[in-house]
């Protein structure tokens, strides 16, 4: 067994071993011990990685396994990392951890609720470590499905419409992508040879640019609907609000991510002179989802609204730096994505909290929580922080490095849109400010509020694991922008060579 | 002629002596014991398919009238494997009192179908071919009036018969058309002599028509919901899955080596047919309140999925169409396993009654799941590499808009099979259905459909063996 296809077994086992115990007890503690293994595994190959590269191997991919699965088709089960993929995992593994330990407190069909989620994981885990596109395309669509069921069951207000149309929406992108996908294996051969799926073997060929004009649009929509391209995010907000906490934790942390690293690394690493061609129509269409996320989240009076507005936004900013396809503001899209989903998942975890004990997630309901629960409230002040890009925390990091790149480019067209995206900052702050000082400041309105317990240890657990990632980003990004770097190097050539312009 | 070249013909009669046998066992059964002629059926059929997998030879009786190849064998050892799923589902409701009396005239009728489909698909002439399509169709119209004091049983005996009449009468109108401008029926002729005239498009299009009806194409699907409807729950499965997956084998097989001249022309065919198929069976699903006729919708528009697999007329169409076929049965039998188990239980068939199914029959709501999934096309699950090598099929010969729009009805699909997902999961019931305990041989049916439903999308093996005995045009 490789140390990748692992990644994919052990959520796998704790499944099995979830659905042999009974009691709610040993449940979550089997899912806690699953996931924590998850991550330690994470640790060990972040190790591995790093000291393969330090040795000398410079391959694009490493630890890669190649298995043929349907030989007239010539599908491949085929796993690899590089640098982006390994970060992409230590940012799943982090996440699903905390998420466990964030819904310690489920309680109705708690075994079910857990193989839901860690099944949702596997998809996930899958689909990083896939090179080879059909695989990783099943793993994508089997991370999309259980999400029905999640929100369905354990969501709250009008979870039904909400799950529906998530589940709806993503499978549509997913709809795009499939036909996206098989025009790219249909063209994976221009001179004859064996069609492929594997995507190392389709870099080295240049599929013909008409079939790219066809497919990229497709492919990168069909990733886009995830990374919440605008005009297709509205399932966000609505998912997000009504998921359970470990689930929007998950979903906005982690899934969309799906979206921002499939685009880049599908759609525009295999197809790179449409990507040129056509950036424009979605650049400006991610602009819109920057502003737009940022305006919608001022507006919002409920707290799981606001943030999943706000994830519109930043997620918008993800695929933003993608299409500027220059080494920095992809290094940036990369790091914003790894920051945005701990700092969401943060985020999301303490608004569970809160509603737990508040029974509440608007704002104007609630005030003065900074003295009645202090740690949950300074927690939620951190994170604020680290969304609106305070330096020291990753998400300054991640939003300086974007906007560097995309400012790298002279002409007037990505002037203009990158300025447009930057004032987003500021709005960030007016929305992120506001709550904090109407959330958490000022006197105690309601006097039920007066006798909140604080964070129990489970909750601890979530919520400083997260905090600890999001502040070792921000005071030490380089380890983590030389890993990605190095791997993103052959990528960017790739793309500038193919640029006609 | 010797003995060993009637051989060729070991599925069919072998399925004869079954049929003959079941009827002169019940001559001769002990009337107290009436039940039991089900389980001798049953092994009896289990034999004969595994029988069927055994090799043998191949070749060409009666100066070409009748064909057998790897090709034909595999589809009808396919066949087999689902009527024999569907005889194991069927035991329940035959025990049951009112049906003692006619277990032997079940498995009879079923079985003579059965040989007029492997008659059909083995078929080397227009007429053999018609006497197969006949002969799998008149058994089955007596079959859904098999609960004969219900008016919807009678009405559905009643529509079936006399729809598969108007079409065999139009699938005859084109022959005759076909045989008047080549002057002969044997399809390796026909396909020598067939060019390009307008009377032989003509034909073409009537034979097309007839086959239309049988497969449930938009628009000559009406009859179907009503049929199902009214037929009892396994007759139904089996005319979901089996005569259905029969007729698709043969016009497939039709398509390739008959007509291959005007591919053109049939490609343009199936084009719309295809599209109207998915769209129309779709929309209508979403409004159906009765779980049968749900299904029957869903099968519609699943018989438009299977097209996409004939377009390209290439190799790997029609190994992903025998492979879709087998999944379908699978996962089909599967949701159809659920739905006869709940209906013998309960009488209760409407997808509001299964509100809540969820906590008081886990399993059975998992393997209802399951299979709505396989048909939706959700991995890890069979449907998913089913419709997956469909798709790719189609795209194979540059129809990426077909297979976008095909997509798009998917999602569609995905839309109303999660309504009976809510239903058994998320909404609530007063009355939800009771708690209940399956038989042995339901239990053992639904196992081995979720086995299928698990196993046939991994096991690559499966699809290479059938992709190594399909051919093109």
């Amino acid at each position: 067994m490789d140390i990748l296809s692992l990644f994919v077994v052990i959520p796998v086992l704790t499944i099995t071993a979830i659905l042999l115990f009974k009691d709610t007890r040993q449940v979550r503690l089997v899912s806690a011990f699953g996931m924590g293994l998850q991550l330690l595994m994470a640790a060990v190959l972040v190790y591995l990685y790093l000291s393969a590269r330090h040795a000398g191997n410079l391959d694009e991919m490493l630890f890669v396994k190649d298995h043929l699965w349907f030989k007239s088709l010539n599908i491949h089960y085929a796993v690899g990392v590089d640098g982006i993929s390994v970060a992409m995992i230590c940012l799943t593994s982090l996440v699903v951890f905390a998420g466990i330990f964030a819904s310690w407190e489920v309680v109705i069909l708690t075994k079910e609720f857990f193989v839901s989620l860690i099944l949702l994981a596997t998809g996930v885990f899958g689909f990083f470590i896939s090179i080879d596109l059909f695989t990783m395309f099943l793993f994508y669509e089997l991370a999309v499905i259980p999400m029905y069921l999640l929100i369905g069951i354990w969501g709250t207000g009008p979870k039904e419409y909400s799950a529906m149309k998530l589940t709806l929406m993503l499978m549509g992108g997913s709809a795009l992508l499939l036909v996206g996908l098989l025009g790219i294996y249909f063209n994976s051969s221009p001179d004859g040879s064996r069609l492929t799926f594997n995507i190392l073997e389709i870099s080295k060929v240049v599929i013909p640019l008409p079939a790219q004009r066809l497919f990229f649009p497709l492919t990168f929509v069909g990733f886009g609907v995830l990374g919440a391209l605008f005009p297709f995010h509205t399932w966000s907000p609505d998912g997000h609000a009504s998921a359970p906490t470990a689930v929007s934790m998950l979903h906005a942390g982690v899934l969309m991510k799906l979206g921002g690293y499939g685009a880049f690394r599908v759609a525009i690493f295999l197809m790179p002179e449409a990507a040129h061609e056509l950036s424009w129509i979605f650049i400006i269409l991610t602009s819109i989802s920057v502003v737009y996320g940022a305006f919608g989240a001022i507006a919002q009076k409920d707290l799981k609204y606001i943030n999943a507005y706000s994830s519109v936004s930043h997620c918008g900013l993800v695929l933003f730096a993608v299409l500027m396809m220059n080494q920095t503001a992809m290094n940036g899209a990369i790091i914003q994505m790894i920051s945005h989903g701990l700092m969401t998942a943060l985020f999301f975890a303490l608004i569970g909290m809160l509603y737990g004990r508040t029974h509440t997630r608007m704002i104007y309901e609630m005030g003065g929580l900074m003295k009645v629960i202090p740690f949950l409230s300074v927690c939620y002040v951190i994170a604020g922080l680290a969304s609106l890009g305070l330096p020291g925390l990753s998400g300054f990091v991640a939003e300086m490095t974007i906007f560097v790149g995309a400012f790298q480019h002279p002409e007037l067209f990505y002037r203009i849109v990158t300025i447009l995206a930057v004032s987003s900052i500021v709005i960030t702050a007016v929305y992120i400010l506001r709550v904090i000082a109407i959330l958490l400041l000022g006197p105690t309105t309601n006097e039920h509020f007066e006798h909140l317990p604080d964070a129990k240890w489970f909750e601890k657990i979530s919520v400083v694991t997260l905090i600890g990632s999001v502040v070792a980003i921000g005071l030490a990004p380089f380890w983590l922008s030389t890993m990605i770097g190095t791997s993103l190097h052959p990528i960017i050539e790739r793309i500038i060579a193919l640029n006609p312009f | 002629m010797s003995i060993g070249t009637f051989l060729i013909m070991r599925h069919e009669l072998l399925l004869i002596v079954a049929a003959l046998s079941v009827l002169i066992a019940e001559i001769f059964w002990d009337p107290d014991k009436k039940k039991s002629i089900s389980l001798f059926s049953i092994i009896l059929f289990g034999i004969i398919t595994i029988f069927g997998f055994i090799p043998s030879t191949t070749g060409v009786l009666f100066g070409g009238m009748y064909v057998t190849s790897g090709t034909t064998i595999l589809m009808k050892n396919i066949l087999n494997i689902g009527a024999l799923l569907v005889f194991i589902q069927s035991v329940t409701w035959l025990n049951k009192e009112e049906n003692s009396e006619k277990i032997s005239e079940y498995f009879l009728l079923l079985i003579s179908t059965l040989v007029g489909m492997n008659f059909m698909i083995s078929s080397g002439h227009f007429l053999i071919f018609y006497i197969g399509i006949e002969l799998a169709t008149i058994p089955i119209a007596a079959l859904a009036a098999y609960d004969r004091y219900k008016n919807k049983s009678a009405e559905a005996g009643i529509k079936l018969i006399l729809s598969s009449a108007l079409s065999s009468g139009v699938l005859l109108y084109g022959l005759s058309m076909i045989y008047g401008t080549t002057g002969t029926l044997y399809f390796s002729e026909v396909a020598k002599l067939f060019g390009n005239t307008s009377l032989q498009i003509l034909g073409f299009i009537f034979f097309f028509a007839g086959m239309a009806f049988k497969i449930s194409i938009v628009p000559f699907h009406l009859w179907t919901a009503d049929v199902y409807e009214g037929s009892p729950v396994n007759i139904t499965s089996y005319l979901s899955v089996i005569s259905k997956g029969a007729a698709v084998f043969i016009l497939m097989i039709i398509l390739f080596t008959v007509f291959p001249v005007i591919m053109a022309t049939w490609q343009k065919t199936i084009l719309v047919t295809s599209v109207l198929t998915m769209t129309i069976g779709n929309l209508f699903a979403i409004r159906q309140q009765n779980l049968k006729r749900f299904l029957a919708f869903s099968s519609i528009s699943q018989a438009g999925y299977i097209l996409l697999g004939l377009i390209g007329g290439n190799q790997l169409g029609m190994a992903s169409v025998i492979y879709y076929i087998l999944v379908y049965i699978f996962s089909n039998l599967g949701a159809f396993g659920v739905v006869t188990a709940i209906s013998n239980a309960t009488g209760k068939e409407n997808i509001d009654d299964y509100n809540g199914l969820y906590h008081t029959n886990p399993k059975l709501s998992l393997i209802m799941t399951l299979a709505l999934f396989s048909l939706a096309g959700i991995p890890p699950v069979a449907g998913f590499f089913g419709k997956f090598f469909l798709f790719t099929s189609a795209a194979q010969k540059g129809f990426y808009l077909l297979v976008l729009l095909a997509v798009l009805n998917t999602i569609i699909s995905l839309f109303y099979y999660l309504l009976v997902v809510k239903a058994m999961f998320i909404n609530k019931s007063d009355n939800p259905i009771a708690k209940f305990k399956s038989d042995f041989p339901t239990k053992f049916a639904l196992g081995i459909c979720v086995a299928g439903i698990v196993v046939t999308g991994f096991a690559s093996i499966i699809f290479e063996a059938i992709k190594n005995l399909s051919f093109g045009v």
